[in-house]
């Protein structure tokens, strides 16, 4: 069998395991869970770009993740103009403040000498800075949160479409990257790791607790959808009539043709990156990166930059990830901060690049539904499974019912395991870079 | 203006709780440390590997409270501690052997093992979750409180009361206790001696005769006590929660990298640095400054300088800092 009908084998199992589903429980579940396959496979592209084309360790990736969605509540959401009248103005002119602050610290340390002199001038600076800061900000913090808390008590957004947060998403995360990886890119890699795992908890510290930006744990929820609604379908006799006429139950095919819609959006994204990705790793510029990968010091020696084109790849990957967590947003309609868990966002993309493949496009996208797929269903099977173990415990024996809850932290152990089977049997991957 | 006052309420507020989190952290750092000077990776399911110690202590104790046995005033967990930190320590040397080794006989890069600990992290947090639940779990018992604020403040005639908890004691005897010890141990023993040779030079060890598996399998046994103990006294102290000790990552490897990874006395010292600066910039000092300033000058609002929920961004921050302007950390460590 050559390789290329290997894959392709793999990704018609992959396809099947979905038609499986699809016959046996419901086609809603079915692309419910293809859809966020869909999502996870551009997550997995974005991490294997740093991973697999550069090296770079990246374990924020649920940060970015959520940057993507604080985009969509700043894009498409309509301003709240009360909110902004209060203390929109303010506001800016606070993190205009902080901003500012920072950026003089850094030209007060590249511009004035080494010595104690700088190193006072910076501390003033930065201290001054601080109080400025908060001065502005706390009242104009809480002039915003006392408009109306209970249904807004934030600044709303810009009321674009929501499809516009998608860019948009991959541009907040990208900026994020770039100030991450100007201070830890070129230093060893497990400290780009540490300082990854920082940002990323420091990000949804800030979603979960400023409220006057997205409402914080209150959640922002009924997000504008790029898709119609179920209910809009099923009020419209053409739809209904046509349904009917094809032998469908209106109802069911309403939230099918939405799910489909949205599979839609995503696979054109999915595809179009995936194509982008292709076409620079067969470049002159993709050869490069994998040198760098493969040899740094060698790579240095023939005259290239390389924590440059690091940062470079470290921010291509993150505004990448930034779409997927956009889009992942617009799915739900809302965000809800305190449903990103690193373990979740972070360490499952990972599992699903190194059991892809890491380095190859392809085996990331198939990595991602794979083990999507496995995160869904393992904890039916493990129901089951807890089931059958405890059939010869009697009936409201406390070890039985502990081992049936226990059941939905199979997940967690069969991740860890196929992580560790597969990169000690097959550490590149199911489908290996060529 | 009431210095006394004002010292209390600091002392109260802040010396107190930080030193006792900088001892955990400490002794969570030294673990880190250690595994990263030996063994040469970032191990990643540190976190986990406490959550997993504390989590067989916390059972023990429940048995031991259940046949009726403790030790009076005293928590019942450090008679259980022992049974923890063996049960760690065979878990530990599994995942070794089933593991680590093989990438080890490999010479795998660093950051191969750092996935592979992410693995193992992936697993044994299964297991934790799997055998005691994500729930929060308390299991101090025994006297609250060597002093307790009302006796305090009845007994100085202050204003401001100072509890000093069994737990803070506690945490701050062991850590003494087991660093004082672990140091004799890697400075004075045949075997420290020869894991302090490993660390520094590994070809010349192993010319000189010494044999990396038993230095491994020795560094694993210490690390699994070092989690273990780190991780009850935190538990003890807090609370155990399986995702908190997850959490609590960050702020030991902050720790480790600040005071120089690989070494053992920068572990320590970047423990309490970061538990020092984590409490001090979270606490509102307003009790404080009002004692301490005339009383025209008290503050009106908190002064709080950053808000608990932001405690990650402290820990993160002075990560940077260090990284940024001493790559090595504040004692020479190995890292580059």
């Amino acid at each position: 069998m050559t390789v290329n009908m290997k894959n392709i084998a793999l990704f018609a199992a992959v396809a099947l395991m979905f038609v499986i589903t699809g016959q046996m429980q419901s086609w809603n579940v079915s692309l419910t869970v293809m859809n966020m396959g869909l999502i996870s496979a551009i997550m997995a592209l974005g991490v294997n770009m740093q991973w697999g084309y550069a090296g770079l360790f990246n374990i924020g990736v649920m940060g970015f993740v959520a940057l993507g969605g604080l985009a969509t509540v700043i894009t498409s959401v309509p301003p709240v103009h009360e909110a902004w009248a209060a203390g929109g103005g303010r506001m800016m002119l606070a993190l205009a403040a902080g901003a500012g602050t920072i950026g003089a610290a850094i030209l007060a340390f590249k511009r004035l000498k080494k010595g104690m002199a700088r190193t006072l001038t910076i501390l003033a600076v930065l201290i001054g800075g601080f109080f400025v800061y908060r001065a502005l900000f706390d009242p104009a913090a809480g002039a915003i949160e006392a408009i109306n808390p209970a249904s807004t008590g934030f600044l709303g957004g810009l009321g674009l479409p929501i499809l516009i947060a998608w860019p948009v998403g991959g541009l907040l995360a990208a900026v994020a990257a770039w100030a991450i990886g100007k201070t830890a890119l070129g230093l060893r890699s497990d400290y780009l790791a540490i300082a990854t795992l920082g940002i990323a908890e420091i990000i949804i510290a800030v979603l979960k607790n400023e409220d006057w930006l997205a409402r914080g744990v209150k959640n922002v929820i009924s997000l504008p959808r790029p898709v119609p609604y179920e209910v809009n379908l099923q009020r419209s006799e053409a739809f209904v009539a046509r349904m009917q006429g094809w032998g469908f139950d209106p109802v069911t095919a309403s939230s099918i043709v939405v799910k489909l819609c949205y599979a839609g959006l995503f696979l054109a994204v999915l595809l179009l990156l995936i194509w982008m990705s292709e076409m620079a790793l067969k470049s002159p510029w993709g050869r490069m990166m994998r040198a760098i990968r493969d040899n740094e010091v060698a790579a240095e020696a023939m005259g290239k930059d390389v924590t440059r084109r690091h940062l470079q790849i470290f921010i291509l990957g993150s505004a990448v990830i930034g779409i997927a967590g956009a889009m992942m947003t617009t799915m739900d309609s809302q965000l809800t901060p305190g449903t990103y868990q690193p373990l979740r966002f972070t360490f499952l993309i990972w599992v699903m690049v190194i059991v892809g493949g890491s380095g190859n496009n392809w085996g990331a996208v198939l990595g991602a539904f794979l083990i999507w797929f496995l995160w869904v269903q393992v904890e039916p099977i493990g129901n089951w499974l807890m089931g059958v173990i405890t059939m010869g415990l009697p009936d409201g024996s406390v070890i039985k019912a502990h081992l049936v809850d226990s059941a939905a932290h199979m997940r967690l152990l069969t991740m860890g395991v196929v992580l560790l089977l597969v990169l000690r049997f097959s550490p590149r991957g199911l489908i290996p870079e060529r | 203006m009431d210095f006394a006052n004002a010292f209390v309420a600091l002392a109260n507020y802040v010396i107190i709780p930080a030193s006792s989190y900088g001892a955990q952290l400490a002794l969570g750092a030294l673990g880190v440390t250690l595994i990263y000077g030996i063994l040469r990776f970032s191990n990643f399911a540190h976190g986990d590997t406490m959550a997993f110690g504390t989590m067989v202590t916390i059972l023990v104790t429940w048995l031991f409270q259940g046949w009726g046995v403790g030790l009076g005033p005293l928590p019942t967990a450090l008679l259980a501690l022992p049974v923890g930190i063996v049960a760690t320590a065979a878990l530990v040397l599994a995942t070794d052997r089933a593991v680590y080794r093989f990438y080890r006989k490999q010479k795998a890069a660093p950051v191969i093992l750092v996935i592979v600990s992410m693995g193992v992290m992936f697993i044994m947090n299964g297991v934790t979750r799997f055998i005691i639940g994500v729930e929060e779990q308390n299991f101090a018992d025994g006297e609250r409180f060597v002093i307790n604020a009302r006796d305090f403040k009845e007994w100085t005639g202050l204003a401001e009361g100072l509890a000093l908890r069994t737990t803070t004691v506690i945490t701050l005897v062991t850590a003494i206790a087991v660093v004082v010890a672990l140091f004799w141990f890697l400075n004075r023993t045949r075997t420290g001696k020869s894991m302090r040779a490993y660390s520094d030079n590994e070809d010349l060890a192993l010319l000189s005769g010494i044999n990396p598996e038993r230095v491994v399998m020795v560094t694993w046994i210490i690390v699994a006590g070092l989690a273990t103990i780190a991780g009850t006294l935190y538990g003890l102290d807090k609370s155990f929660k399986p995702f908190t000790y997850f959490q609590l990552l960050l702020p030991i490897f902050a720790s480790a990298i600040v005071g120089g990874l690989g070494n053992p006395i920068g572990a320590i010292a970047g423990g309490f640095v970061i538990a020092f600066s984590e409490v001090t910039v979270t606490y509102a000092f307003k009790k404080v400054l009002g004692y301490a300033l005339p009383e025209a000058l008290a503050p009106d609002g908190l002064v709080q300088l950053l808000s608990t929920d932001y405690k990650f961004a402290v820990s993160f921050t002075i990560l940077i800092i260090v990284l940024l302007f001493k790559p090595t950390g504040l004692f020479k460590g190995q890292s580059v």
